[in-house]
């Protein structure tokens, strides 16, 4: 399986609640949804596919590369800034305009061109209206999880990141972070789906189902995927 | 075609084969005549980047130069700017990286020299330093010219560690194999297409080059790079 970079912490352990269960056992990679798409239009031989928005999946749906049927969108992905610990700066206070602090010398975002956090994040500083003031400090990380250890390495002084990173292990007791309001970026609607050339596309579909158990779902939320308003 | 990305790397790859003839000239003088024992744990080291993953070096230029560290500290207090995402930290990442490639031919050039023109250098009255300086040097020009351009090609090929500290800025640490990534990644085929074309002509042109003079162009004045043959003196 193939997932977005934001899944790095989350997947894995659900991954491994379904091999306890299950006895199958599933191998992950991590990327950038854009890139991953792009292995995929070369004929990666991935199973299931995760990513961070639901544009991708709609194209390889379209291409024929995906299941039209199997699409299951699972989570909300939220965006946040984050700084190290020992930044001086008060978010709860500024917010995003934090970033125009003159001690911010460099911001990490994923790659625009290819992540949909980077794209977010770009939506949300021109929703904030200072885009322009801080583009030249802008460092683009290859996906969601290289931004965010460009700032958890005290190489980017603040980061505009996945929750699901703020919340994981890793991360969790190195920074502090402010919720990006979901109406400052177009709602990442993180979707699943099966892929054409999986050759094991009932286990994949059976991976997809148990999603939709309610541990599954409290894992989810657990590194702060809100869950699609939608009924399933 | 992307040609701020071009222009860049030309330019990254320029000022670290330059700076390498600085630095690698006294390391490779001292691997070819040091008599120390251990000698060949630093010509181990020197090697390195030859075989070390590109990530290892973005790694440590990440974490170990990062701002956690003192020596990033100390850099940071000089310049006021950490090493990550800027192009001085690309040009040390390079020079680390291209590091063999410019020492490696310079000793073997430096340990060609026939020692009798050594010893009959000192024996006319020249100090080891004018020695190196009027008979290693000018017979060593070949290998020179050789650990210039390929440490030169070699950075303009570099991936792994500006992909991992770089930060993909435009005009700053975009080179132009983070641009051909770029556009693979987008599916931008056919722009990839044109500057790994170009990418690959430049490359094939000064291996030629290298290689054109080695063979041709210096032989002809009589500066063999192969032991023991020097010409005019023959």
């Amino acid at each position: 399986m193939a997932a977005a970079a934001d899944m790095s912490a989350a997947l894995p352990q659900l991954v491994d609640g379904y091999t306890k269960q299950t006895g199958q056992t599933v191998k992950l990679l991590f990327g950038s949804s854009g890139n991953l798409t792009n292995q995929i239009r070369n004929g990666a031989p991935f199973d299931v596919f995760f990513s961070a928005d639901e544009e991708y999946p709609q194209q390889l749906i379209a291409e024929e590369l995906a299941l039209k049927d199997t699409l299951y969108r699972y989570a909300v992905g939220r965006l946040v800034l984050w700084v190290p610990g020992d930044s001086p700066l008060d978010l709860s206070k500024l917010g995003m305009k934090a970033l125009l602090d003159p001690s911010v010398k460099k911001i990490s975002i994923a790659n625009p061109a290819h992540a949909p956090y980077g794209r977010a994040a770009e939506a949300a500083l021109r929703h904030f209206g200072i885009y322009d003031q801080v583009s030249s400090r802008l460092v683009l990380g290859e996906n969601v999880s290289q931004a965010a250890q460009f700032v958890e390495s005290g190489n980017a002084q603040a980061g505009l990141i996945a929750l699901s990173h703020a919340l994981a292990p890793a991360l969790k007791d190195k920074g502090r972070y402010w919720t990006v309001p979901l109406d400052a970026y177009p709602t990442l609607n993180q979707a699943a789906v099966v892929l054409s050339r999986s050759k094991q596309q009932d286990a994949a579909r059976k991976f997809l189902d148990s999603l939709r158990r309610p541990e599954a779902s409290s894992l989810l939320s657990s590194y702060g995927f809100s869950l699609p308003a939608e009924k399933r | 075609m992307n040609w701020e990305a071009f222009w860049l790397t030309v330019r990254l790859a320029a000022i670290v084969s330059t700076l390498l003839i600085a630095i690698g000239i006294p390391i490779a003088y001292w691997l070819t005549y040091s008599r120390w024992r251990w000698k060949f744990l630093i010509e181990a080291a020197v090697a390195l980047p030859i075989v070390l993953p590109p990530t290892v070096l973005g790694f440590y230029v990440l974490v170990a130069l990062g701002s956690r560290s003192p020596l990033g500290r100390w850099w940071e207090s000089l310049t006021g700017h950490t090493l990550a995402f800027t192009f001085e930290g690309l040009v040390i990442g390079s020079l680390l990286y291209s590091l063999p490639f410019a020492v490696q031919p310079f000793a073997a050039s430096f340990g060609a020299v026939d020692a009798k023109l050594l010893r009959a250098s000192a024996s006319l009255g020249h100090s080891p330093a004018q020695t190196f300086r009027r008979i290693v040097l000018p017979l060593s020009k070949a290998g020179l010219v050789t650990g210039f351009a390929l440490s030169f090609a070699h950075t303009l090929g570099e991936f792994g560690v500006v992909l991992m500290v770089g930060g993909n800025i435009p005009g700053v640490t975009r080179t132009i194999s983070i641009d051909i990534y770029d556009r693979v990644q987008t599916g931008q085929y056919s722009a990839a297409n044109q500057t790994a074309l170009l990418l690959l002509i430049v490359s094939f042109v000064v291996l030629s080059i290298v290689y054109g003079l080695n063979r041709y162009g210096l032989n002809r004045y009589g500066l063999n790079r192969r032991p023991g043959v020097v010409g005019p003196w023959r």
